[in-house]
């Protein structure tokens, strides 16, 4: 794997590669020392064009875990604003001889470019209404454990799909995990044709019963004043998952931020079957992988001491 | 009258020329057999039979197992002049469609500013005088500053030269508008040509709407902001009795309404691009703008059988390239930022013969006409070998493969929708207006006799 720029590009082996290796990251995480050398003496660039916490944050994150050094640029405040086309703002961040650049970008297909135009393994944090790879992986790894295969499983994704990057990241992986996927939202909010992808379209929550696991999607207040919807109000009557309709063995997702009392109820985010703080918590050891398997693919990660140092220092610079 | 008599071009010499043994095919002549085409004073004095036609003092072109056409006609080009130089002038474009083969073409208004006066007509004139090695014609705008309020001076600009009327590049938006113009029109003449879009439906889009847009999460442009334009317009022409030229369809149901528009005896004509011809939206998944975002949009395989039935049936009368020149700059940035047009005059005919007449999709014969098809919407003789005839031959080796871009392009611009494309069938030389205007540097002449 040279970038991670959709889910699209992967097979069910390339991503059961990267949950493996979260898996190793999660039990690094549960040792005193969480810090490995993998990627000592090499730089990750995060380039956002948006604003974002928990995905920058925990890239940020799992760059440090992993000893890199880290330039993190905002858009805001930066030469972006300035006027400094994309191809310019690479090319300046790539004299840093970067090993990775992370980037979110407000349309699509902006990382494949970037690829195009820098030596760097670059990674799609999110690019417009495209893709979202590193949400849609550490969804899957989320399930995964808590299910041990998604082979069969029954996902419903419910809400704004038209206008969301993980609902269509998502609707991939989950179906190239082995799972059945069902989108549902009101026909102004999903896309014409989605069904090519593979996927049921239902414009009710009538059949909700039949899903093993409910992802919501984020409902922004924008979409009523363009006319998507009448109102959040009766968006919110028709298309809430509250507890009323999510069974007790069904597992409720959601990628965050949630607008608590649109989309979700407020008990139902508190409930046993939510998994939304298991997803923020995949988030760290899942981007630890993907950085791994870019930069160092195909060794074990090992812990260090406080100094630094690693017994047997893991030989980087191969990509697998 | 000929195509140099009512448009622009350099002043030259006419062609003597004899293309020896070359397979002459006009089917609109009814012309289809081996001939020497003998060339005089810029015109087609006779086709011989093969070895007969004299050549004294005419520069003789070994033409055997080579094609001659009727010189090509695109009415819809995009020469960025006055005001975006940097992407094409009159030169450039005019060399560029030289190397296509074409014979005539008409340049669109939307310049920078507009071409809305009849002053900016005669300067465009007087530079095509100079500059332009085919034969061009300037359209104005319908509107002052293509702002959709208020009509241009149409007989003004119509007696300075403008051959017709376009907001190309943003439809009329206003019904009234759009009427007036109609009713205008019956005083001055000059065809509308339409760029039709409703951007009410079309809104942010940058692609068509359908399964593809759909993966790649781009907003979609649909077909119905294409064919419920042109039905209104359609109706608007009827009911003033007006005459229209619908400007590249992309849609299948587009084609459905201009076909149902002739049947009820409306004046309108249609043409069609080749990169709608050849590509879908398909296409887009590579998210590659500079080869593949233009407006209307490539559309779905339905669309794409549409239209070329729609070529085949005559509803679409020609083929248009709307060469849409572009910076580098405004293509090296991500899909949905990208400027919208590719330039497609130097590949027109490689890219359609390759697509679509090998496989046996389109007969030659007719791609043939359709290429020279843009002439009569606009009232201009129809491109001819026939003895006579102004001298407008584009002479095409079929067997030819290159790629495209390969030695660069005549155009000054680099956003080529065949770029890097392998294609079959070239053009080796190009008359126009009674010129040589084109030809390839590695094809070289025979010695006079």
């Amino acid at each position: 794997m040279r970038h991670l720029l959709a889910i699209e590009q992967l097979s069910r082996e390339e991503i059961e590669a990267i949950l493996d290796r979260s898996e190793s990251f999660a039990e690094v995480g549960r040792r005193d020392i969480k810090k490995v050398p993998t990627l000592r003496g090499r730089t990750v660039v995060s380039l956002f064009y948006e604003s974002s916490t928990r995905t920058s944050s925990s890239f940020e994150l799992a760059a440090k875990r992993l000893s890199a050094d880290l330039v993190s640029v905002k858009a805001a405040g930066s030469s972006v604003e300035k006027g400094e086309s994309l191809k310019d703002t690479v090319a300046t961040l790539s004299a840093y001889d970067p090993a990775a650049i992370v980037i979110r970008h407000p349309h699509a297909g902006a990382a494949q470019m970037v690829a195009g135009w820098t030596s760097a393994a670059v990674v799609n944090a999110g690019d417009g209404k495209h893709e979202h790879p590193s949400q849609a992986l550490l969804d899957v790894f989320t399930l995964r454990r808590r299910l041990d295969s998604l082979d069969g499983k029954r996902i419903w994704i419910v809400g704004d799909v038209l206008h969301s990057r993980v609902a269509r990241s998502n609707l991939i992986a989950f179906q190239r995990m082995g799972a059945q996927v069902t989108v549902c939202g009101p026909p102004t909010l999903i896309p014409r044709e989605i069904e090519a992808l593979g996927c049921e379209v239902s414009h009710s929550l009538d059949r909700l019963g039949e899903a093993d696991v409910v992802y919501a999607l984020r409902m922004q207040q924008e979409r009523m004043s363009e006319s998507f919807v009448p109102s959040i109000r009766e968006y919110a009557a028709r298309f809430q998952i509250g507890s009323r309709r999510l069974g007790p063995r069904q597992l409720l997702m959601h990628p965050g931020p949630v607008n608590r009392g649109v989309e979700l109820s407020g008990e139902v985010i508190d409930s046993p079957q939510s998994l939304i703080g298991e997803q923020v918590a995949a988030g760290l050891v899942v981007r630890m992988a993907i950085l791994y398997e870019l930069l160092a693919g195909g060794e074990r990660p090992e812990p260090v001491d406080d100094d630094g140092v690693a017994e047997h220092p893991t030989p980087i610079g191969q990509p697998a | 009258m000929s195509l140099a008599e009512v448009l622009d071009m350099r002043s030259g010499e006419g062609a003597n020329a004899i293309l020896r043994g070359a397979r002459v095919l006009d089917p609109a002549a009814g012309i289809d057999g081996v001939h020497d085409v003998v060339i005089r004073d810029g015109r087609i004095a006779e086709l011989a039979p093969p070895g007969a036609g004299l050549a004294a003092g005419a520069e003789e072109v070994e033409a055997g197992g080579l094609h001659a056409f009727p010189g090509f006609f695109d009415p819809h080009v995009h020469l960025r002049t006055p005001g975006q130089e940097h992407k094409e002038d009159i030169e450039t474009g005019t060399r560029a469609a030289a190397a296509g083969g074409y014979c005539g073409i008409l340049a669109m208004a939307n310049a920078v500013p507009p071409v809305c006066t009849a002053a900016d007509i005669g300067a465009l004139r007087e530079r095509a005088r100079a500059e332009a090695s085919v034969p061009v014609g300037f359209l104005a705008t319908v509107t002052g500053g293509m702002r959709g309020e208020e009509l241009t001076e149409m007989v003004d600009l119509r007696e300075a030269g403008a051959v017709g009327f376009s907001d190309d590049g943003l439809p009329i938006v206003s019904a009234r508008i759009m009427r007036r113009a109609l009713q205008y029109q019956r005083l001055c003449g000059g065809t509308l040509a339409l760029h039709e879009e409703d951007p009410e439906l079309s809104g942010e889009g940058a692609m068509h709407e359908g399964a593809v847009s759909a993966a790649l999460g781009i907003t979609g442009i649909p077909s119905v902001s294409e064919s419920t334009a042109i039905a209104r317009d359609a109706a608007l022409a009827a009911y003033e009795g007006g005459r229209i030229h619908v400007q590249h369809l992309s849609a299948a149901e587009s084609v459905e309404t201009v076909r149902s528009a002739k049947a009820a005896g409306v004046h309108l004509s249609a043409e069609v691009t080749p990169h709608h011809l050849c590509l879908t939206d398909e296409a887009v998944r590579s998210l590659d703008p500079g080869r593949f975002k233009m407006n209307p949009p490539l559309r779905a395989e339905g669309d794409r059988q549409a239209l070329i039935e729609g070529l085949r049936q005559g509803t679409i009368e020609c083929i248009a390239t709307d060469h849409a020149p572009h910076t580098a700059e405004e293509k090296e940035v991500p899909f949905e930022q990208a400027a919208m047009g590719v330039t497609g005059l130097e590949t027109a005919f490689a890219a359609i013969h390759t697509d679509l007449v090998l496989p046996g999709t389109l007969e030659l014969g007719l791609v043939i006409e359709r290429m020279a098809g843009g002439a009569a919407p606009f009232g201009f003789e129809r491109p001819s070998l026939a003895p006579g005839s102004e001298a407008n031959v584009a002479l095409c080796d079929l067997s030819a493969e290159w790629t495209a871009g390969e030695d660069g392009y005549e155009s000054r611009s680099l956003n080529s929708w065949c770029a890097g494309r392998r294609l079959r069938g070239r053009v080796l030389m190009t008359l126009a207006g009674g010129q040589i205007a084109y030809r390839l540097r590695t094809f070289s002449l025979g010695v006079a006799r």
